[in-house]
Parts: structure tokens; C-alpha cells; sequence
């Protein structure tokens, strides 16, 4: 077991180190250009341009670059501004082009939100597309199940954007149902009341996905001959479906639920978007805008990092629901 | 004895001592509406099943052992299924029946050993676990007794250390111990019938002989009865008091276990026996395999079912074809009942083993 987990660990790690290098080579030497964003070119001329170049370093090899970027992450670096030296402390991830904050404080303090708008979407769509998904496979072949399947399949084919910009226009702009994201220093209440709206409909619609997942897997496994045996000793049916039935279905549904909330985790660019929550995803997307390479690197990585985290918490997790992969 | 004090039935109430009948199935079809038509899985099936006693049903792969053992219990998909006739377990008339009714019989009046013990075992529970399950589900006891009783029930079906086995997970046992463990969950609530499907089928030579003692001891100790269901006659000649030799759903030939083996009615059961290696083979003799393949289920053949394989067909002509035999006593022989239109189906039998 220690080694198994050692050995995933050595895993996550080469694969972020792998995240890393990648990123570095797509961004940095791509054919984005910070200083442009910075000051276009009719507002700049070019010895202003490549000025602004070689104070963001980006005029030294990349290679150098790289070495640089790698050893802040670790122990940190020091950057001068204007003749100023500001030190950036492990796990350094640089400062943002355009804001000049670190990009540790731009990542963090957004962090919060995005991950609760990821948990509160993930407990509903585990609700919701669970109960639903048992419900059509006990229920199948029926009207009920069609309905249930059909419904599913009609939400789930409509284009995400397109439901979360209908529903945050009517559920929130006009009619007011649901009230709009505020931030966290204007009061708990209210910050969680804001957050209905976004995880109420990612929820929902992730919760079309783990229907189907659920009804399948359920069916496959009530088709087990240990659920007849289960059936045989007399208990009730509904034992029968949640502590032999569901049990056993549970193991494929949960190894999909773990990337899906890394997945949420890393931010959700199309909600936080619309309904305004400042979480690291629409941190991201602006970044892009900006060709703000060092906020982009710092959300990959960090993206990176939940990912493998949570690979390695369902592989574990996994082992506990099952215990033939537990003792080989 | 006649053929009638077979056919005899408590009419009501509990079945308590040897030789009472526990099962008393009449009549029993069971068909599967399916894409491709109804499946007549069992058709008219009539048999019982005495305390004490153990019934053997054979037949080959398909001709609906397990599905109408499986009926006994209720584990058909009422809505998928259609069934009629009559199954009385001890005084309680199933077919029909509500869930409620089959919640209380489980296990307590009747309960099986299936097929598989590979599958048949959660994979995710510990083993005394789904032993206790049963014994807790039908009795108002504490985790802990139910567990002691889990325990007992494992060391009574002959695994060893059974605390320590009872905390395993069913991977962690070997195919013989599985069905071991299963035999002990089929008994752990000191059921009337225990119907044991094919016990032995996945199990290697020398385990298969150890399950079988088991049952047998097993029957012995609880007095209950057995429905044994097998393709292996070597097997029934051991183990078997009663035999029903089934063929495509229906009942052709029922009697005493050794008598039928010894001196089959049916021509499908002789060609069963024609199949098989018998002991006192001294290895000369031809094995001769039943002609042709089991019919489809969606499509029975007319009248006898096993005439467009029957080898003695010619010998009655059309109605074979046309009419389905009734169960009738077999002529010259006591405590036999046979379906199949010869007219002197033994003496039929014995020419034709001698003109071999
Ligand atoms: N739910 C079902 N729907 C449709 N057909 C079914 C269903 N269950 C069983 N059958 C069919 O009924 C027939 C009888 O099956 P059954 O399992 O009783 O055979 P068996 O005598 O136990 O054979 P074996 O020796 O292989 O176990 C088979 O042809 C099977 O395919
Ligand atoms: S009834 Fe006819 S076809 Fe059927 S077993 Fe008897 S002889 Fe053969
Ligand atoms: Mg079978």
C-alpha cells in the first residue's frame, strides 16, 4: 500500500513537472507578445515595446527563462522594478503583467470562491443526478424512465453557455428570483445567497451526466447474481437496491465524481463568467485577454496540482470502496 | 407403494415432519415476453418436494431448472414475466403472491444455493456479514449475535477458522469455500426447502464431491428438504431420493432417483443415461449422444416436445407429433410417472439397449 502511494505520488509529480514544461513552451514561446497588450503598437514605438520586453525579462533565452521561473517555484526569486527589488517568495509564481500583484494573491484570494461554488454545485448534481439515475434504472423500460432519460438527454444537449446566460438573465436580472453574486466581505449571508444561482445550474446541468452514469451502472449491477442473492435472504427491496445495488455501482460513479470536482475546482470559466463570481476561472479568462503570461501559468499549474491531487484521491478512495483492488 | 401416494398433498398448513410435502408445485408456466416472441421458459410443470428428502431436476442446459426453482422464491421480474398455475411452499399459495409475502419466505422457508458461488457473493461486503444479514433480517437480534451465528454457520459447513474467515471478503475465499459459504447462508435461517442450483458445476473434481457431502450431511442435520438440480446423473445416483427429468420446460419423467437411473421410461431420460459414461461401463461401450439440439423456446415443437429427436417416434407415428402426452403411471413399474405415448416404454427401452 505505502509503495502503491508512493509510487502514484512520483506519478502526480512528473506529471505536473510534464504541465509545466509544456505550458512554459506554448506560452512563453508562442506568438503571444505581453508587451503589446501592455501598450499597443500606435501608442508605442518599438524601442518602447522592446524596453518593456527587457523589464519582464521576456528578451533573455528561453531557456533562462525557464531555469528562472523553475527555481522561484521552489525558493523563490527576486524581481526589480524600477530599480526596486521586490522578493517573491516559494512557490513563486511571478507577478501579473497588467496588475502588478503577485500572481499568488490574484490566484488565492479568488480560490475560496470558486471552490465553493464548485462544492455546493457538486453536492447537488451528486443528489439530484443520483436520485434520479437509481429512480430510471429501478423504474426501467418504463414511462417513467424515458421521461426521466429523454429529459436528461434534451438539458444535457443544450449548450451549457446558453442555459447558464438564460437562466442568470431571467432567474436573476429579471425576475429577481435569485439574488447576485456579492463578495464574501459584505457578509456571509448574502456572498451564499449569491452563489445559488451559478451552482444551482451547474449543478443541475452536471446532474444530467451522473443520471445517466447512475442509471446505467445501477442496472448493470442489478443484474448481478449477488443481487438476487441479496433478494434471496428476504430483505427489503429498497436494501436490496441502496446496500447491495447502489454499493456496487457506486465504484465507477465515484472515480467520474472526483475528476469532476478537480475539474470544477480548477474553475469554471463559463459560470463564474456570467454570474460575475470573482473565482480564479474568470481570473483565468481575463488573463487571456491580457496575454498575462504569468497569471495563465499560475492558473495551469494550479490546475495541474488539483487534477493529480485528486487522481490520486480517487485511486485511494477507490481502494476503500473496493476491496479486491485494496489488498493486491 | 402406488403412483398416487406420490401425488398425495398436505392440504394446508406447515409441513413438520419427514416425507411432508414442503413444495407442491402444479401446473407452473412461466414465459418471458421478449423482442423476439414469448419464451415458454416452463411449461405444466408438476412436482414436489418432501421434508427430508432429496429432489433431484435434471435436464439439459435450457430446459428451465433454474427458472422455475427460481419462481419458488420469487426472484422473476413480475412485470416481465408471466406466470400461472400454482406453487404452494408450505401451505402458501405463490404465484400471485406480494413481495411482502416472498420477504417473509426467503430464507426462513425456503432459500437457494445458486449456480455461480463466484458471482453469487457480494464482492463488497465480508463474507459473515451477508450471513448475518439473513439471520437479522428475519430475526430480532443484536449485530453481534448475528454475527456469532454468521460464525457458527461458516464452522458448521466445514470452513476452518471461521471467526477469522467470517471478517474476509469473498475474493479472499476459494471457489469450494465460496459455495461452502453459501450453503451456510442458504441454511442460516433453518429453512424447509433449500434448493441447491447446480452446486458443484464450477468447482473442480475433488471439491465437487466435498460440496455434495455437505449438502447431504447438511440435509441430514436440518431435515429439510432438498431440490438438488444438476446435469450430472452420477451426481443424482449418489445423492438423490426423488428425481423430475425436465425437457424443454416440461416435466417428461419423475420417480425414485436409483430406480429411474437404473431402468429409465422416457426416452429422453434413456438418452441421457446413452450419454454418459456409467460405472459399469467397461469402456467399450458407445457413448451416444442425443441426436439434434434442444428446441427453441420461442417455438416448441407440437405435441410431444422431443419428438423431432426422438429415435422412437416411428414406433407411435402421428401423435407424437399431434398430441401432448399427460403424465400417466409408467406400465409394469411402481411409483413412476411418465409423459411419452409408447405403449410399453420399458420393454421399448430394454429391446433397444440390447440390440446394441
Ligand atoms: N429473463 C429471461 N428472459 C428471457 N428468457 C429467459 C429469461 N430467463 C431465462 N430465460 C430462458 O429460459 C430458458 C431456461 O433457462 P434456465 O436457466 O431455467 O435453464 P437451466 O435448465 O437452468 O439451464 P442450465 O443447466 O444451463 O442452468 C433458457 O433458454 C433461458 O435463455
Ligand atoms: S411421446 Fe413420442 S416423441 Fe415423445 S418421447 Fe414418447 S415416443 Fe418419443
Ligand atoms: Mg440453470
Amino acid at each position: 500500500m505505502l509503495t502503491y502511494i508512493l509510487r502514484r505520488a512520483g506519478l502526480a509529480l512528473s506529471v505536473i513537472l510534464a504541465t509545466l514544461v509544456t505550458t512554459f513552451v506554448v506560452f512563453f514561446a508562442g506568438p503571444s507578445d505581453p508587451a503589446q497588450s501592455l501598450c499597443p503598437e500606435n501608442r508605442c514605438n518599438a524601442e518602447r515595446l522592446q524596453a518593456i520586453r527587457v523589464n519582464l525579462g521576456l528578451d533573455r533565452p528561453l531557456t533562462v527563462q525557464f531555469v528562472e521561473y523553475f527555481k522561484g517555484l521552489f525558493v523563490g526569486r527576486d524581481f526589480e522594478f524600477a530599480g526596486e527589488t521586490t522578493h517573491c517568495g516559494a512557490p513563486c509564481l511571478g507577478f501579473s503583467y497588467h496588475t502588478g500583484r503577485s500572481v499568488n494573491d490574484e490566484l488565492f484570494t479568488r480560490f475560496p470562491n470558486t471552490v465553493v461554488l464548485a462544492l455546493m454545485a457538486a453536492v447537488i448534481f451528486t443528489i439530484v443526478g443520483i436520485t434520479i439515475g437509481i429512480f430510471a434504472a429501478v423504474k426501467r423500460g418504463s414511462a417513467t424512465d424515458r421521461i426521466l432519460i429523454g429529459g436528461s438527454q434534451v438539458f444535457g444537449a443544450i449548450p451549457y453557455y446558453i442555459l447558464a446566460l438564460l437562466f442568470a438573465l431571467y432567474m436573476v436580472t429579471f425576475w429577481r428570483v435569485l439574488p447576485q453574486y456579492s463578495a464574501f466581505s459584505e457578509g456571509a449571508g448574502v456572498y451564499f445567497a449569491g452563489m445559488i444561482a451559478p451552482a444551482l445550474i451547474l449543478g443541475l446541468v452536471t446532474s444530467t451526466s451522473y443520471t445517466r452514469y447512475t442509471r446505467n451502472s445501477m442496472i448493470e449491477t442489478l443484474s448481478m447474481d449477488y443481487v438476487r442473492t441479496a433478494r434471496s435472504k428476504g430483505i427489503s427491496e429498497r436494501r436490496v437496491l441502496v446496500n447491495h445495488g447502489l454499493r456496487a455501482a457506486m465504484g465507477p460513479i465515484v472515480t467520474i465524481l472526483g475528476l469532476d470536482i478537480a475539474a470544477l475546482l480548477t474553475g469554471t470559466l463559463i459560470t463564474e463568467k456570467i454570474f460575475e463570481v470573482d473565482g480564479i476561472g474568470r481570473r483565468a479568462l481575463q488573463a487571456l485577454f491580457d496575454d498575462d503570461l504569468p497569471v495563465i501559468m499560475g492558473t495551469v499549474l494550479m490546475a495541474a496540482v488539483i487534477v493529480v491531487i485528486f487522481n490520486l484521491i480517487v485511486d485511494i478512495g477507490y481502494s476503500f470502496i473496493d476491496p479486491r483492488v485494496r489488498l493486491s | 407403494m402406488t403412483a398416487s401416494t406420490q401425488q398425495f398433498t398436505t392440504t394446508s398448513g406447515e409441513a413438520s415432519q419427514a416425507g411432508d410435502v414442503v413444495l407442491d408445485v402444479k401446473d407452473l408456466s412461466i414465459a418471458f415476453p421478449t423482442e423476439e416472441g414469448l419464451v415458454r421458459a416452463v411449461s405444466d410443470l408438476t412436482y414436489q418436494a418432501r421434508l427430508g428428502r432429496t429432489l433431484a431436476i435434471v435436464g439439459e442446459s435450457g430446459s428451465g431448472k433454474s427458472v422455475s426453482s427460481m419462481a419458488v422464491l420469487g426472484l422473476h421480474n413480475p412485470k416481465r414475466t408471466q406466470i400461472t398455475g400454482s406453487i404452494k411452499l408450505d401451505g402458501n399459495e405463490l404465484v400471485g403472491a406480494s413481495q411482502a409475502t416472498f420477504q417473509k419466505l426467503r430464507s426462513t422457508t425456503a432459500a437457494m444455493v445458486f449456480q455461480d458461488p463466484q458471482s453469487s457473493l457480494h464482492p463488497f461486503h465480508k463474507v459473515g456479514r451477508q450471513i448475518a444479514e439473513a439471520y437479522r433480517t428475519h430475526h430480532k437480534v443484536s449485530k453481534a449475535v448475528a454475527h456469532k451465528r454468521a460464525v457458527e454457520m461458516l464452522d458448521l459447513v466445514g470452513i476452518p477458522t471461521p471467526a477469522r474467515r467470517a471478517l474476509q471478503y469473498p475474493h479472499e475465499f476459494s471457489g469450494g469455500m465460496r459455495q461452502r459459504a453459501m450453503i451456510a447462508l442458504g441454511l442460516v435461517n433453518d429453512p424447509k426447502l433449500l434448493i441447491a442450483d447446480e452446486p458443484t458445476t464450477a468447482l473442480d473434481v475433488t471439491v465437487q464431491a466435498q460440496i455434495l457431502d455437505l449438502v447431504n450431511d447438511m440435509q441430514k442435520e436440518f431435515g429439510s428438504a432438498v431440490i438438488l438440480i444438476t446435469h450430472d446423473l452420477a451426481v443424482v445416483a449418489e445423492t438423490a431420493d426423488d428425481i423430475l427429468v425436465m425437457y424443454a420446460g416440461r416435466g417428461v419423467e419423475k420417480g425414485d432417483a436409483k430406480e429411474v437411473l437404473a431402468r429409465p421410461s422416457h426416452p429422453y431420460t434413456y438418452g441421457l443415461l446413452q450419454s454418459i459414461p456409467s460405472a459399469t461401463d467397461d469402456g467399450t461401450g458407445d457413448l451416444k449422444a442425443i441426436r439434434g439440439a434442444p428446441p427453441s423456446l420461442l417455438n416448441l415443437p407440437t405435441g410431444c416436445s422431443f419428438h423431432p429427436r426422438c429415435d422412437f417416434q416411428p414406433l407411435v407415428g402421428a401423435a407424437c407429433i399431434e398430441t401432448l402426452p399427460e403424465w400417466r403411471p409408467t406400465p409394469g413399474l411402481t411409483n413412476r410417472q411418465l409423459r411419452c405415448h409408447l405403449e410399453d416404454p420399458v420393454a421399448t427401452l430394454q429391446n433397444d439397449e440390447g440390440a446394441k
